[in-house]
């Protein structure tokens, strides 16, 4: 979801942002309780579909499957020796359907539209929870990924430059104060961008 | 123009006087804050937004009181700060400069049609679609100036806004602010952004020590820095 997006102008960048996570929830949990390899074989052919029909690049996609390979590295097997290869390849499906059917709803909705989309379904329950504001923690969350992975970087950097030698707590320390003062320079700025009217 | 007014302003951090008594009217379109690190022309800029709220006195901008109407006044004077990271919101280009019009509740065409215009006016079309965190330094502040300027303020007040680029970017965004329509406050480092302005204030210790065109003021502030160099511990704070 960080940056992720591949604008377009394809039925599946054009249906609405509500339309698509009900339709993901439901392909996510039927997949997740489907046994037959056979039928989840033909799953991987609707979500190819899927993929070609919203043209975003397989290069994109392929970039978010790629971190899912440490995981099935160690779960395939593990299925192999303990269940057969029917689970195998049946747990190995499933965890690569769900990436991939999450990964074409990100490049093709905007945070923006997801924001509104969240708003909509918590709107009936506007008397205990404030949609806007889940809106704003599950933007500000998103945001939040690459700046700390900026400070960590700079961090790390900052320790490699002065000998690269040290203790954990001598990278913790440096990344929580500086990521707490960056949460305050964040808040001043939704202040002055009127997040609290 | 709109008219900002600092009636006998006072603000203390952990017990040390960062504003001290302070009484201005600004005014003029464009107005530029110099001063040495710590003497408290960043708290002063604040103060207009109410991001600051002064301990003593009160900062009045066009009739209405910072203190008991920060919600109106924001909407009038948007904020630009030194760190355009800390500033941005939303993962694209684009979505980060609509975000500043969701509280507006915009019909969604009127909201992409002055989305499209603040773009354009800082250059950013071809990047609306980019991941807002990977732009470059001066690229990611004109994002931060889109983003403000979209909401249409009367104000627009920039603490340090070039101080963390490079020397091209900073010349970039500078001649950008120079361009602005909008009324415009800006506390600076960069001494030669403020030539043309139309008044400069000069803060020390808390304090204005001086308050004039900019030829004067940046006269005596280069003036203050030459003394400074001469006793440079008693200045180094921040």
């Amino acid at each position: 979801m960080i940056g992720v997006y591949s604008p377009g102008t394809s039925l599946v960048h054009r249906a609405p942002a509500i339309v698509k996570l009900a339709v993901l929830s439901v392909l996510v949990a039927a997949i997740a309780v489907q046994h037959s390899v056979l039928v989840l074989a033909g799953a991987s052919v609707v979500v190819l579909a899927l993929v070609l029909v919203a043209r975003v690049p397989l290069a994109a996609v392929w970039r978010q499957l790629v971190p899912l390979a440490w995981i099935l590295v160690l779960a395939v097997p593990l299925q192999l020796l303990l269940a057969g290869w029917e689970l195998a390849v049946t747990v190995g499906l499933r965890l690569l359907l769900a990436v991939a059917l999450a990964a074409l709803y990100s490049l093709t909705t905007p945070v923006s539209e997801t924001l509104d989309a969240m708003q909509l379904v918590l709107r009936p329950f506007r008397r205990w929870v404030d949609p806007d504001r889940v809106g704003l923690v599950l933007a500000l969350t998103i945001r939040c990924i690459p700046l700390l992975g900026e400070i960590v970087a700079e961090v790390l950097e900052a320790r490699r430059a002065r000998g690269g030698e040290g203790s954990i707590r001598a990278v913790a320390v440096p990344v929580i104060v500086r990521a707490l003062r960056t949460a305050d320079q964040l808040g001043e700025a939704l202040m002055a961008r009127g997040v609290d009217d | 123009m709109s008219e900002i007014v600092f009636d006998r302003v006072g603000h203390a951090f952990e017990g040390v006087r960062v504003v001290d008594d302070v009484s201005l009217t600004i005014t003029e379109r464009r107005v530029g804050i110099v001063g040495a690190n710590g003497s408290g022309k960043s708290t002063l800029a604040r103060m207009i937004n109410g991001l600051v709220e002064p301990a003593e006195g009160r900062v009045v901008v066009d009739g209405l009181d910072v203190a008991r109407h920060g919600r109106e006044v924001r909407r009038r004077v948007g904020f630009v700060f030194t760190n355009a990271d800390t500033q941005i919101v939303m993962p694209t280009v684009r979505e980060d400069v609509a975000f500043s019009l969701r509280r507006l509740k915009l019909p969604k065409a009127d909201a992409s049609a002055r989305v499209d215009s603040a773009l354009a006016r800082f250059g950013l079309t071809a990047l609306a679609e980019r991941p807002a965190h990977r732009l470059s330094g001066g690229q990611k502040q004109l994002l931060a100036l889109a983003a403000v300027l979209v909401a249409e303020p009367a104000v627009v007040v920039a603490d340090e806004p070039t101080t963390l680029l490079d020397a091209r970017n900073a010349r970039r965004v500078a001649r950008h602010f120079a361009e602005l329509d909008e009324q415009l406050v800006v506390v600076s480092h960069q001494l030669e952004l403020l030539e043309d302005f139309d008044r400069v204030i000069v803060m020390e210790s808390g304090r204005v020590v001086c308050d004039d065109v900019p030829a004067v003021a940046l006269a005596q502030y280069r003036a203050l820095i030459e003394r400074d160099l001469d006793e440079p511990a008693q200045h180094a704070g921040g």
